[in-house]
């Protein structure tokens, strides 16, 4: 509950941040209605829909209507997959909106102690820093290897947990050990002639939970022709801390990352999660209020590209690969698609695997309720959003769905779990599948990343 | 106000979770797509069915609660602004395709049926439903069948009035009815499907509707016309007609629209051009292929520097998207963007382009036009500021003439965009003093108590009208 002075105090925010112009821009046509999630899910409700969160946020602004605990609920609900913007011909730029009215929000909430606690811990403490993010996902994977993973499955400890985490828990990858984490590859050679430079983003939750992921797309751009930079000092991308309304830490790991890839003569920084990458390439609007960094983060965003534009760009998808007889069907990421406007090269990646046979599932574009954290803070509405995904999915009668980013991969999964599906089909990122292709069709990295023998042999 | 007896008397109807009167919850429903206007309602209510719409306002009548009837508040006219407060009422659980009638060639829909889906469905029986506002994607049934919605189509087949062939309506003392039916002729008394058409929700609540449906024409074929002089363009729009050729689609751009349209759907518009003719012609192959070809005659006679026809349906389609998503588009230019409706006679369709711009000079305002051209309706529209007054009054005063213009041509003040409180003030200059009376009593006689969507369409006071000094 807020209370009274406290949402006094927001609404003098909202009309001191928001940007006036661009909640002006919005002309009330409705047009992004039929594109959007939660307003289909929830029945057609308008306070779930673009246009009803931006009069609201209007609202706010005009002084019509305080930030109360409806006008937070509309906008916790939002899934923040930011459909509603290619659809928009008055060109609205609703991520935006939706940040900074976020922001607004969080800065002023009396969170209860734990709360608080958590969020401080996991936003300050744990995604910046690499070493903490490191040491977590060994615990997981401790809890993996070690047997207790078995024990806890068997004893029913599980059913402590709320459904949701109880799901997740199943749905985790088998990750990487301690070890295996803190020793990662700084510069790879291209395989035959290097055709680009480029820098790779690794991501915090990426070098971590699904390194597995990243070492498959390090050894596709080496096939492809690309000499890869991966400076350490690089961080978290802060998409996490800027869709929850924790701006100023964004802001703090932005120019960090800027100053990170800076002066290393790449032609791109190589992303390989749509969510990450979409964050990465809006740096210049997250720092537009600093001038310094105006051009710094310009020139990083322009060379932004994920994995599936590169392997296209560079005729990855020429390179005649094979897999054995399977239906393959692709969700989009939502960023991926509609942020860093990425849609086609994923596609023609899969199309071009001879024994794959693509099959479109019926609103691919539409958000798998993912969403970051959306699944854990809004379990009910993800759900829903995920029961008709899986419907769409079991529509094309696909073995392997694709997804290119992890959060919809661990989405997918779920969906896969709750239908029992298990048995035959799976998820795979994107990256994963063409490796495995490229490899049954005898395409090997030759100089690959080893792991020292010694840390190989302990793990 | 709503008082809680009501208001448990009205959940009682629907259920608590189709009553809302939260804040938010009401703030949504507080505006359309009109700019400038914005007024809460008392409640949102979402009845399941006709019975529960007629218990809810014979409950309204006695307590003389205004209704606005909402289909997706997608109406250029604040048509569904609630400015009297009241119940919004709202169609989000009525929204199913009955009956697609393949013998007698009718659809039988819901009020909350949006507009392009029920095109989908019957084209997916080879079927064709005409009437395609470009706000299609979004817009309902209801709300098209009460603003008689016309769009890119409207030329050859008409407007959604031609394919209304019966209703169902609850009235304002909650009685049901029924008008016309499936039939190819009916002269039982008095028509009042037409009544109900275009009455913009004053008159009763629309519950249910047949619509006609044709044959899907065989072929198709699209072209575009780049001019170098706006008139030529106009010119070229009468002369098409002239010469006994009536084209599916005659559609009309400006230089401005062409340029924000094309930041938009980026197809490769041209936008060194002053002015595009969007032309189309359906029908049976021989036929299209002669018009086509014909109408290429005409514009380059009219100095068209250019004609281009395309090549593929995709190309056709992206043209057409593109023509729809205009006005959106404006809405990048400025913060606020007013857009008219001004029809007049096809054959002054030139004259009406140049007055346009020269009302646009004489107040230092920016205009950039688009519409339907071949059925004489333009939509020139002002990307302005609803901040700065100043602009805000040479506006209006620019629109009022043009309004007058259209009229002095043979014209009317909105071809399909409704009257609703935008165009209220200007009603009497289209109908007079006499015509507004006949309305009046229409209206009076069947809402009595004046619930239903109230202050549209009659204004309190008319605007004077100005006189054209030139
Ligand atoms: C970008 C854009 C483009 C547009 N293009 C066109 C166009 O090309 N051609 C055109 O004609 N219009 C156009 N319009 C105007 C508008 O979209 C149409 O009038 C549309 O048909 C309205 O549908 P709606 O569902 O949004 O109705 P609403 O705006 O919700 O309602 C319109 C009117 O109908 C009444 N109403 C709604 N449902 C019922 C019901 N069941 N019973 C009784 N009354 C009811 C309302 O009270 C209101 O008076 C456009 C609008 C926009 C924003
Ligand atoms: S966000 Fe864009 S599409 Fe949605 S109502 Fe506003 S202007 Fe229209
Ligand atoms: S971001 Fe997604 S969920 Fe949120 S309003 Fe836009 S389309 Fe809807």
């Amino acid at each position: 509950m807020t209370t009274a002075k406290e949402r006094k105090v927001m609404q003098q925010q909202f009309k001191e941040r928001m940007n006036e112009d661009e909640l002006m821009n919005c002309m009330r046509c409705g047009f992004c209605l039929p594109a959007c999630p939660t307003y289909i899910e929830s029945g057609f409700q308008e306070t779930h829909s673009p246009r009803g969160r931006i009069a609201l946020m209007k609202a706010v602004v005009d002084g019509l209507i305080e930030p109360d605990e409806d006008v937070e609920r509309t906008l916790n609900m939002c899934l923040g997959c930011r459909a509603c913007e290619p659809v928009c011909p008055s060109g609205v730029n609703y991520g935006h909106l939706l940040e900074e009215a976020r922001d607004i929000i969080q800065q002023n909430k009396k969170y209860s102690l734990p709360v608080r606690m958590l969020r401080k811990a996991v936003f300050g403490g744990l995604f910046p820093h690499s070493h903490r993010m490191r040491t977590i996902t060994g615990l997981i994977s401790f809890y993996q290897r070690s047997g207790l993973q078995r024990i806890v499955r068997n004893t029913g400890l599980l059913n402590l947990l709320p459904a949701q985490l109880k799901e997740m828990e199943k749905v985790l990858p088998k990750v990487p050990t301690l070890k295996e984490m803190k020793h990662r590859p700084e510069h790879l050679p291209a395989q035959g002639e290097t055709k680009r430079r480029v820098a790779f983003f690794s991501g915090c939750l990426m070098d971590t939970m699904f390194m597995e992921t990243n070492d498959a797309t390090m050894k596709l751009l080496q096939l492809a022709g690309c000499e890869i930079v991966i400076p350490p000092a690089q961080t978290c991308c802060g998409a996490l801390h800027g869709h929850s309304g924790e701006k100023s830490q964004a802001k703090e790991l932005a120019k960090r990352n800027i100053e990170a890839f800076e002066g290393l003569n790449v032609d791109y920084i190589i992303t390989n999660a749509g969510g990450c990458g979409a964050f990465l390439m809006e740096y210049d609007h997250l720092l537009k209020d600093d001038p310094a960094w105006g051009e710094r983060a310009k020139a990083f965003t322009e060379k932004i590209k994920d994995i599936s534009v590169i392997l296209v760009e560079l005729n990855f998808h020429k390179k005649g690969l094979k897999l054995p007889s399977q239906v393959v069907t692709y969700q989009d990421s939502c960023h991926l698609r509609n942020v860093m406007k990425t849609s086609a090269a994923p596609r023609i990646l899969l199309q071009s695997i001879e024994g794959v046979e693509f099959r479109e599932m019926k609103d691919a574009d539409r958000c798998c309720g993912s969403a970051g954290i959306y699944n854990i803070v809004e379990p009910e509405m993800s759900m829903q959003i995920l029961d008709y995904k899986m419907e769409q999915v079991k529509e094309t009668k696909a073995t392997t769905i694709v997804t290119a980013n992890p959060g919809c991969l661990l989405q997918m999964k779920l969906g896969i779990e709750r239908e029992g599906l298990s048995a035959h089909v799976r998820a795979v990122h994107i990256v994963e599948l063409l490796l495995e292709a490229a490899e049954a069709s005898g395409f090997t990295v030759n100089q690959q990343w080893q792991m020292p023998e010694h840390i190989r042999k302990t793990s | 106000m709503i008082s809680n007896e009501v208001k448990q008397r009205l959940i009682s109807i629907v259920g608590l979770e189709n009553y809302d009167d939260s804040k938010a919850g009401r703030l949504v429903y507080s505006y359309d797509a009109t700019p400038q206007f914005q007024s809460l309602p008392d409640a949102v209510i979402a009845p399941r069915n006709t019975k529960e719409v007629s218990e809810i306002v014979k409950i309204c009548n006695e307590h003389r609660i205004p209704i606005v009837p909402r289909g997706s508040g997608t109406n250029l006219c604040a048509g569904t602004c609630p400015t009297e407060g009241g119940l919004v009422l709202i169609f989000k659980h009525m929204n199913n395709i009955l009956e697609i009638d393949e013998e007698n060639l009718t659809v039988t829909v819901q009020p909350g049926v949006i507009t392009l889906d029920l095109i989908k469905a019957v084209e997916a029986k080879g079927l064709f439903y005409p009437p395609d506002p470009s706000s299609m994607k979004i817009s309902t049934i209801g709300g098209s069948i009460n603003e008689n919605s016309g769009g890119l189509r409207g030329l050859k087949y008409g407007v959604t009035r031609d394919y209304v062939m019966a209703l169902e309506v609850v009235l304002a003392n909650g009685d049901i009815i029924r008008t016309g039916g499936k039939l190819a002729k009916d002269v039982a008394g008095y028509d009042l499907t037409r009544l109900f058409v275009g009455s913009e929700g004053t008159l009763g609540i629309i519950t249910e509707a047949t619509l006609k449906l044709i044959p899907m024409p065989e072929t198709k074929k699209t072209m575009l016309a780049l001019y170098q002089d706006l008139e030529a363009a106009a010119r070229s729009v009468s002369q098409i007609i002239a010469n006994k050729i009536i084209p599916t689609t005659l559609e009309f751009l400006d230089q401005p629209t062409l340029e924000v349209v094309e930041a938009y759907a980026q197809i490769g518009l041209p936008t060194d051009v002053k002015a595009v003719l969007l032309i189309e012609q359906d029908g049976p192959s021989e036929v299209v292929e002669r018009d086509i070809k014909k109408m290429e005659e005409i514009c380059k006679k009219e100095q068209a520097v250019s004609v281009k026809v395309a090549q593929s349906e995709a190309e056709a389609d992206a043209l057409r998207t593109a023509r729809r998503s205009a006005l959106s588009a404006l809405a990048r230019l400025k913060p606020t963007t007013i857009l008219e409706d001004a029809t007049v006679p096809r054959s002054e369709i030139a004259k009406m382009v140049k007055a346009i711009n020269e009302v646009a000079e004489k107040y230092n305002v920016k205009i950039c036009t688009f519409g339907h051209a071949g059925d004489g309706n333009l939509h020139p529209t002002c990307p302005t500021d609803a901040r700065d007054r100043e602009e805000i009054e040479r506006v209006e005063k620019a629109f009022e003439e043009i309004f007058a213009k259209a009229i002095e041509l043979g014209g009317t003040i909105t071809g399909e965009h409704g009257v609703g409180i935008m165009k209220a003030p200007y009603l009497e200059w289209k109908l007079g003093r006499e015509g507004i009376a006949a309305m009046k009593a229409i209206k009076n006689a069947l809402d009595p108590n004046n619930i239903m969507n109230p202050g549209k369409v009659f204004a309190k006071s008319t605007r004077k009208r100005v006189v054209i000094t030139r």
